[in-house]
């Protein structure tokens, strides 16, 4: 009957909230105090006024992430909480890498924007800066391929997550 | 018609019935306090914050209202931050009200500002920044209902100055509407059958009631369950007081309920541990399985299915697994338990419990609590045991933390819900003296007893002077052993008896400290000193301290080392 805490897979979770202040901190808070771990976080407005969207991706076994659900639902400015365990859902994430770009990598880098349908948004005469979209995996790999060029900074938004719409 | 801020904090406080108010002013909150002479509201000026929200937890946890204190920004508002966090811990119903710096002064480290918001996030059930004040009469109906529903607990709202001078029309809501917050108080009707289900077949059930059971007034639906069920019961330290302990014989003798098995965990009694451990099926009430009930959690009820009733789901699995968890209100789910056992009659209850309550009856008479007299010095638990003989039924004790609790806890039989009142959670040294403090003001005609040991009184002490000035004759029981004595206790068990920065040999005479502020001082250092001590203490109308000279080594037992499992247990 014992419940230890292994560190366990990655989980994501929505959460709505209403849009005071201090409910950040009321979240991040939970985690911090009562040790769970926060790999990424997402906040911004809904299309309700008044109420905002967390994304964020946590670690933990099932008995871990059953207690971040039921801690989240307790706080009082948290209105429903999106448990994506069970529910086919997308999740999507931005970043921006500033890879450096000479004479002789700049085709490259090129090429490799256009394979991930990412966009340079920034032109230097010794840097591009990209912007890509995509899940976990996409993200990944244009770092891994970006990094054999050069990366001189990134900044990801962490993930934003929507479950899928039924399809009957 | 318009009404300033400090007003408009007044007609919310009698919208909600409030009657007193525990606190101390400040610069912050003038207003309120200039306000204050033109409402019939009564305040208690404490000698410190933290007195101030003890207080107010005290009245709280004997009246089962809200309990409210007010308090200037800064250090005002940290001072209460311990009562704050003791509170939520115990899920006592509160509302803090802090002064705050003018809004546009907030951030800018003005004279006696601090984010109290922020400090005391993690420790209140909520807690608010009221920047406008046509939010105010809004928010302080929000605090009220929060910290009264649900899982109650403490509320902060912090009341900066320019919206307390500032005016707008008063309307108080009718309603609360808050999105996110709809507790569950109405138990499954389904889990409630798989309970039934469940309890119907036990052979050996043990029913564990915790705090909830009194916060829900479910004492009486708890009784009937186990009398029905023929169930064992023990209880938390919170829960103490919501079974009988003892029953009267028409002879007027006391005597131990037949189910009652004492408080289990680290210093429960041995049946209630034995039974726990060999249960095969373990009925928790609005208790959360804390560490100090559990001992090692792996070990823990291993023969055992669990069902949970809890109001706050966030208890229900967190620690130990559950089989049948029920979320909603401990005295509503009894309730609906209870038609069920009614409506369908166990069989042969009798027969089918004789073998386990005969079990319990041998672990009852192999290790009954006990303790030695011997020598001439006064034992602690004598004294416990004195007070609960000559203590009238109703009367309320608080108690400080550490042995003079756990001693209170395991001989002094508690018989009514809301007359135990101590720091279960947090366990707040300095809690008792103004706990007693909040419950006298509530009930000035009841016996209120702190019992003391000679380290924790002197962390609030200062508010004897409270007691003095507002006539409230609360009686201080101090078991002084000169020593930090649980802490003592683990040091000469765990520590090699290295006692180190444990013993208070410098402490001030009691009698002369009580005379000073204005109290009566008594002590008793021989045993037949006690009852006549005790004798006069309760029939003076006055604050009296009892200096109890107690032998300074004895400890509490039986006691679970930490990490054992609850059977492992030390005895005398």
């Amino acid at each position: 009957m014992s419940m230890n805490r292994p560190n366990g897979s990655k989980h994501t979770i929505g959460v709505l909230v209403e849009n005071q202040p201090g409910v950040l901190s009321r979240v991040a808070g939970l985690f911090s105090g009562r040790g769970f771990n926060i790999e990424s976080l997402t906040v911004a407005e809904t299309n309700e006024p008044g109420l905002s969207r967390i994304t964020l991706v946590t670690t933990g076994d099932q008995h871990i992430l059953e207690q971040i659900i039921k801690q989240l639902n307790k706080l009082i400015n948290v209105i429903k909480v999106f448990d994506f365990r069970d529910t086919e859902f997308v999740e999507r994430e931005m970043a921006l890498i500033k890879v450096r770009a000479e004479q002789h990598t700049r085709a490259e880098v090129l090429r490799i924007v256009d394979i991930f349908r990412a966009k340079v948004v920034d032109v230097s005469p010794h840097f591009y800066t990209i912007e890509v979209t995509g899940d976990d995996g996409k993200i990944q790999a244009i770092l891994e391929l970006l990094g054999q060029i050069g990366i001189v900074e990134v900044a990801r938004t962490g993930k934003a997550a929507l479950a899928r719409a039924k399809k009957h | 018609m318009k009404l300033t801020g400090a007003q408009i904090f007044f007609e919310c406080l009698k919208k909600e019935g409030v009657e007193v108010i525990f606190g101390f002013p400040g610069g912050a909150v003038l207003d309120i306090y200039h306000e204050m002479p033109n409402h019939p509201i009564r305040h208690i000026l404490v000698r410190h914050e933290q007195g101030a929200a003890h207080m107010a937890d005290g009245y709280a946890r004997a009246t089962g209202k809200v309990g409210v204190c007010l308090v200037t920004s800064g250090p005002g508002a940290t001072n209460t931050v311990t009562g704050i966090a003791t509170a939520y811990m115990d899920s006592v119903p509160m509302v803090v009200f802090t002064g705050q710096v003018p809004t546009p002064l907030i951030g800018n480290d003005a004279f006696q500002e601090v984010d109290i918001v922020g400090i005391t996030r993690p420790c209140t059930k909520h807690n608010y920044l009221v920047k406008d004040v046509n939010d105010l009469a809004r928010v302080i109906r929000e605090a009220f209902y929060l910290a009264r529903t649900g899982r109650p607990g403490p509320v902060l709202v912090d009341l900066p100055k320019d919206v307390i001078q500032s005016s707008t029309e008063f309307r108080y809501p009718k309603t609360v509407n808050l999105r996110g917050y709809r507790p569950t108080v109405e138990p499954h009707q389904g889990q409630i059958h798989r309970a039934w289900e469940l309890l119907k077949t036990a052979k050996r059930p043990v029913l564990y009631a915790g705090g909830g059971v009194i916060i829900s007034s479910a004492h009486k639906e708890l009784l009937r369950l186990a009398e029905r069920l023929k169930a064992p019961v023990t209880t938390t330290l919170m829960g103490l007081g919501g079974f009988p302990a003892v029953i009267k014989k028409e002879t007027g003798e006391r005597v131990l309920h037949p189910l009652w098995l004492g408080m289990l965990g680290m210093h429960g009694t041995f049946r209630a541990n034995m039974a726990v451990q060999n249960c095969d099926v373990l009925f928790a009430i609005g208790a959360r399985f804390d560490d100090r009930v559990t001992g090692k959690i792996s070990g823990f009820a291993p023969k055992a299915k669990i069902i949970h009733i809890d109001v706050d789901p966030t208890s229900i699995s967190k620690n130990v697994l559950v089989d049948i968890p029920i979320v909603g209100d401990c005295k509503k789910a009894l309730q609906r338990l209870n038609e069920l056992v009614e409506k369908e009659p166990i069989e042969n209850l009798d027969e089918l419990r004789f073998p386990w309550l005969d079990q319990i009856r041998q672990w009852r008479e192999t290790y009954p609590l006990a303790y030695k007299q011997e020598g001439d010095g006064i034992k602690p638990q004598y004294v416990v045991e004195k007070i609960f003989e000559l203590a009238s039924e109703d009367a309320i004790i608080t108690t400080e933390v550490g042995q003079n609790q756990m001693w209170t806890a395991q001989y002094f039989h508690f018989t009514k819900p809301r007359t135990l009142l101590t720091s279960g959670g947090l366990g707040t040294m300095g809690y008792g003296l103004p706990a007693a403090i909040g419950a006298q003001v509530a009930f000035p005609d009841r016996l209120v007893i702190d019992v003391a040991g000679d380290g924790s009184i002197q962390m609030n002490i200062q508010e004897m002077m409270t007691a003095v000035c507002h006539d409230l004759p609360v009686k201080i029981a101090i078991l002084n052993n000169r020593f930090l004595g649980m802490v003592r206790q683990w040091q000469e068990l765990f520590y090699n008896k290295n006692y180190c920065a444990t013993c208070l040999d410098a402490s001030p005479d009691f009698v002369k400290l009580a005379d000073a502020y204005g109290a009566v001082g008594l002590r008793a250092t021989k045993p037949e000193e006690v009852e006549p001590v005790l004798r006069e203490a309760f029939s003076t109308r006055r604050p009296v301290m009892m200096d109890f000279w107690v032998n300074p080594e004895e400890g509490v037992y039986p006691m679970v080392p930490a990490g054992k499992e609850i059977s492992e247990m030390l005895l005398v």
